[in-house]
Formats: structure tokens, sequence, C-alpha cells
């Protein structure tokens, strides 16, 4: 029972209370020998059906990563793991060298520093376009701050910015909820950049986009790149030739081929996964 | 004159500088409550006490009474909608808040009774007497002081209110199964009230009320004084959940009842978010229900019932969630009601209820607030 569970940990003598541990910050994420992201030997089995098979990767800090595959590669699975979604059944997961993200839920890790765009996009659909700028706002999390918190100028130009930048400058009085789908893919965009994270982890990001809106997409997440490490799920291939400098193909839940993107597609087993069906 | 256009810096005007600042900006319903709170206190009293009782216009301090009473369901409504309506969570037992804040009352008031109850004794209720107790157990000490029965009154609801939310909540209970515990919570308290062991009146619960800060609980301007505390607590109740609703916080709640999973993944500790809500909430009907029982004269275990809770979702619902003054609006007009309908409906009156609350889930989902707007839209 987890109440049950609750009470142990609660009368555990050898730790400290959840509410005074420090929350684990941005910056003690150590990213000195170069990767911000380790994900290794990463399982995960849904009714014995394996999503992600003994997954291997690394992310590098600052880098701009294209990650590709046929649907159920294990992509979104992959996503759900480094945030705190899915616990592995087995293997490791660290941001930097020092924050175990298996050892953290979702709340401290999204507060560690990893943003995350899902594949459904999901807004806040009954609050303003500014509204969900607003909470996905890097800051203070806690009740209280909330309560008293005020919007002062720089923050209120800072969305501004951000809705300029999403595209969303007129729409920033509407509904999320009545944005088109393209347009709630850019509010979502436009959340991560307010949170402002590490490490940006984009599922799907130009589904239902217009070509011309995917090349907005394009050179926006090249833009974040160096700022910031940025992965990026995606199927179009054109999209992914237009940003890639590293590919990752997935299949059946491990990799299959890392390279650059001329590599990976003169790569015989790609072409056999992505042609052969 | 210039007119700006520009799409920037127009849009974030809509978030609040900070909430307490115009608290009431773009809230008609609010204005219109607090200026009928502020018509009644000021209107009531003087047509009870200096209007004489031959005039047309006079108002008996039944009828004052009465308002007070309903005052203070719409307070216990608007308590209700703070945590369905914004935060999505539906409460079975909110009840057992405005139980408990009314027991918290009811045990001041036995103990100014003092020596004047049947047996005479200075200290101990009649029940306790009666009972062959000896001595006053330990958490009936303090009740003598006002103060401290008034800090009761928000102290106990407020605490069960966080234990409950605390252990629900971190354990992700959510939907129906929050609310069918929470209708188990007011269950089990009603058995356990029931009993005299628990030394609260048993099924008699606590009553034969005399003073109240030392005038006569009876007289008609201790009655008209009840009801402009009734009013104003009111008053305040509304401009506290206003002001909740209309910070960060306010936004975070409704983005967790819209969108849990959501909420978390961009780092709000949801759970936290919900106690305390569920808390604040738990605390306000507390509040109504300590200005209820000298009201009514009376205060037993039959307030724990789940029936009360369930009525008290419908007010919300015919009033319209999310809105909080028409919580507050349907908490008093569905009393008001059902006043004029027991007198020759008595055995309908809960399927009179019940289908009000059908009628408005099927065709007005809004409530009674949204039906007011769509006929000022159109
Ligand atoms: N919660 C779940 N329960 C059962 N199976 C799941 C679950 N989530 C994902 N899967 C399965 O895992 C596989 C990988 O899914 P996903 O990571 O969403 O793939 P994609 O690469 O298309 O994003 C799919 O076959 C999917 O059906
Ligand atoms: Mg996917």
């Amino acid at each position: 029972m987890q109440w049950l569970d609750d009470t142990r940990a609660f009368m555990r003598r050898d730790q400290v209370f959840d509410i005074v541990r420090p929350v684990a910050s941005s910056g003690r994420v150590d990213t000195r020998h170069g990767p911000i992201l380790y994900l290794e030997d990463v399982t995960v089995s849904f009714d014995g059906f394996r999503a992600l098979d003994a997954l291997t990767l690394y992310i590098d800090d600052g880098e701009l990563r294209c990650i590709i595959g046929p649907n159920g590669a294990g992509k979104s699975t992959m996503m759900d793991v480094i945030t705190g979604r899915t616990r592995p059944d087995n293997g490791g997961a660290w941001f930097g060298q020092r924050l175990d993200l298996l050892r953290m839920d979702e709340t401290e890790i999204a507060q560690a520093g990893i943003g995350r765009k899902f594949q459904k996009p999901t807004v806040f659909p009954r609050h303003r376009v500014v509204e969900n700028l607003e909470l996905a706002m890097a800051g203070p999390r806690g009740v209280w701050s909330a309560l008293t918190a005020r919007l002062d100028r720089s923050t209120r130009e800072r969305i501004d910015e951000v809705l300029e930048e999403i595209g969303l400058a007129d729409q920033g009085r509407a509904l999320a909820g009545q944005l088109s789908h393209g347009q709630k893919q850019w509010l979502e965009i436009g959340m991560l950049l307010m949170q402002n994270p590490r490490v940006l982890l984009v599922d799907e990001p130009v589904a239902g986009m217009t070509h011309q809106e995917m090349d907005r997409t394009a050179e926006l997440l090249t833009r974040l790149a160096g700022r910031h490490s940025v992965v990026v799920v995606e199927h179009d291939m054109e999209f992914v030739r237009s940003i890639a400098r590293k590919v990752t193909v997935l299949h059946q839940g491990s990799v299959l081929a890392e390279g650059s993107m001329e590599e990976v597609q003169s790569d015989p087993r790609v072409i056999e996964v992505y042609l052969g069906e | 004159m210039t007119v700006k256009m520009t799409p920037s810096g127009s849009a974030t005007d809509l978030i609040p500088l900070a909430a307490h600042r115009r608290i009431l900006h773009g809230d008609l319903g609010g204005k219109i409550l607090l200026g009928l709170m502020a018509a009644l206190i000021v209107v009531v009293p003087i047509l009870n006490l200096a209007v004489p009782s031959d005039s047309p216009m006079h108002i008996s301090t039944y009828a004052v009474t009465l308002m007070g009473r309903y005052l203070c369901f719409a307070l216990l409504a608007l308590s209700l909608d703070l945590v369905w309506g914004y935060c999505g969570i539906l409460s079975l037992g909110h009840g057992a808040f405005f139980a408990l804040g009314g027991y918290a009352m009811g045990m001041y008031l036995m103990r100014q009774i003092g020596d004047r109850g049947v047996y005479g004794d200075p200290v101990l209720p009649d029940f306790m007497v009666f009972l062959g107790w000896e001595e006053l157990p330990w958490y009936w000490l303090g009740f003598d002081q006002f103060w401290f029965a008034a800090l009761m009154v928000l102290a106990v609801p407020g605490t069960l209110g966080f234990v409950f939310g605390w252990l629900a909540f971190r354990s992700r209970v959510t939907g129906v199964y929050l609310s069918i515990i929470s209708q188990a919570m007011t269950y089990a308290l009603m058995l356990a009230f029931f009993r005299n062991e628990m030394g609260f009146g048993g099924n008699n619960g606590l009553t034969d009320f005399k003073d109240i800060l030392g005038f006569s609980i009876s007289a008609p301007s201790t009655r008209v004084a009840l009801f402009v505390a009734s009013a104003l607590a009111l008053a305040l109740s509304y401009l506290i959940c206003r002001a909740i609703v209309r910070s960060r916080l306010g936004r975070v709640v409704t983005a967790v009842r819209d969108a849990e999973p959501r909420t978390r993944s961009i780092g709000y500790r949801t759970d936290r978010y919900k106690v305390w809500v569920w808390t604040v909430s738990a605390m306000l009907a507390g509040l109504a229900g300590a200005l209820y029982v000298p009201q009514v004269g009376i205060i037993n275990p039959s307030e724990f019932s789940p029936l009360n809770s369930i009525e008290a979702v419908v007010w919300v619902a015919v009033g319209g969630r999310g809105t909080l003054f028409g919580a507050a609006l349907g908490g008093a007009l569905v009393n008001y009601a059902q006043t004029l309908l027991t007198a020759w409906l008595a055995e309908l009156w809960l399927f009179v209820l019940g289908g009000l609350f059908v009628a408005v889930t099927l065709f007005f989902p809004r409530g009674l607030v949204g039906l007011l707007r769509r006929r000022e839209g159109s």
C-alpha cells in the first residue's frame, strides 16, 4: 500500500524529510565529461513486450540531436524514461554525471532542468495563451510563492518576446484550447522556452504543420542548440535533414545506427528497416 | 489621442499584476454579491430592530435567522466551489468540515450555559452529568474561551482537511475514488459522533444554548448580530477565494483541474497545491458551520449525514460551478426554495433536488450563472 510505504519512509531515521532536502537544481548538473544525458542499458517492458531493449544513448551538452525510427520504435518511451514518467526495469539514466534520474520524480526532473514537448500537444486548454506561458516560466514552484507571485515588467517582456518568437503574438488572449493543432505545437515550444531548461526533449514537433511553419520550427530549434541541448524526435525526413547534425536511428527499442544524416541514410540496415517494411 | 494597437505588450495585461490588486476587476457577479451583503448588513438590522413590528416593512427575527442560515449555506457552497469548480476535486464530504466547525462552536455555547443546565453542574454539560461523568474530557478544555473556540472552528476542520488531503492527494487518489473516500470520511464521523462515549452528546448532539459572548442567544439583537456576522463572513470569504483564484496559485490549480500530469511535467508539485486548496476550503466550510449552529440552536451528528454533503454539491451545480458567486447564489437560492416547498412537499423534496440536479447537468451545465450569461450574450 502506498500509504504504508509513505509512513515507513516518513519514519526512517537515516534520512531527512523530503521537505528539507534541497531540490536538485540545474546548477548541480555536471557536464565536465561532455554528455549531459546518459542512458545506459535501459530496458522497459510492457506486459513482456520490450518497448526499450538495452538502449544506450549519450547526448552531449549543447548538441542538437535528432532521433528517428519507425512507429513503435520506442522514441516516446525513451522520453518518458528521461522525464520520470516511466520507470525502466533495468539500466541507468543520468542527468550530467551526478543526478540520477531514476531516483528523482517527474517534478524534480522538470525543476532540475529537463523540459519536454509531448507528441500529442498538451497545453492548458482553458487558460489563455499568455497564461500557459506564465505557468511554464522558470522560477519558484512552491505554493506560497505562487500565491504571492506577481508579474514584473521583465517577465511580461519575456512573455511578449516568446509570443513573438512562436508566432502567436496576435493570439495571446485566446484560450489555448481554441488554437489549431499547429499553433498548439508552437505554444508547447513556447512553454519550453519559458521553462528555459538545460535539455529540451521535443517529440514530433512538426506534425500538423505547413511547410512554412516547419521552416520556422527548424530555424528556432537550430537557434536553441548551443544554449540548450535539444533532442528532437521526428518522422519527417526532410525536416530532420534540415536541422540534423547527428542522427540516431532507433529500432525495436535499441540503437540501430548513429552518425550524420548521410552516413545513416546509406546504412543498409537502416534502409532495410525503412524501406523493407 | 493614439490607440495602442501593437500586438505585443497587450495580452500579458490580462494576467493580474498581483492577486490583491483590483480584486473584483471584471467580476460583475462578485460586485453584486458584495453589494448585496453590504445592503443586507445595513438594511436588515434597521428593518428588524428599528421598524415597529406592526409595520409592513418589519422583518421578523425568525426571517432574519432564516436568512442568516441561507448565508451559511452560501458560504459552504462557496468553499465547495473552490475545490470542485477550480481544482476539479468533487468532494462528497464537505458536510463533515461544516459539522466540525459547528461542533467547535457548539462546545463553546455548551460551556457558556454554566450552572443553568437541568442538573446545575457549574462545569459539566447536562449530557455528561447524565452519563455519570466526573470531569470534563481533556478535549473540552479551553472551549469556555471564545477565542479558543473561534480558533478551533478553523483549526479542527483545517487539520482534518490537511491530513485527509495529504494522504489522499499524495497517493494520487483522484476522481470518483476521491469522492467516495470523502463520503466515507463524513459517514465514519457521523457514526463516531453518534456514540455517547465520544463526549459530544451522542445522537442528541449539543443544544439548549443560552448565551453567546454574554448575550442571550435568542434576543433579536443577537440574532441580527449573527446575521450580520454571517454576511460579513460570506463577503470576506468571497474576497479570499477570489484572491486565490486570481493569483498564479489559482491558475496552477485550474491547470491541475484540466491537465494534472502536464502541470506536474512543468515542475509543479500538484499534490501540495491540492492539499493547500483543500485545507483552505475545509476551514471556510468550518466557519460556515460555526455561524450556522448558534442560529439554529443545535448541532447533532445528522449534520455529518452523507446526504448533506451531496446536497451541497447540488447547490453548487445549480448556481454555477467554477464561478464562486454562482455557487453562493445556489447555496442560498436552493435552500430558499426548500423552505418554500417543504411546506407542502416535505417528502418530495429530495426528489425535487435530485431532479434539479439531473436537469441542471443535462440542460444547463453552467448553472444559473451560465443561463444568465447566455441571456446577456444573446
Ligand atoms: N503505456 C504503455 N503500455 C503498453 N504499451 C506501450 C505503452 N507505451 C508504449 N507502448 C508500446 O511501446 C512501443 C513503443 O512506443 P513509443 O515509445 O510510443 O513509440 P514511438 O517510437 O512511436 O514514439 C509501442 O509498441 C507501444 O505500443
Ligand atoms: Mg512517439
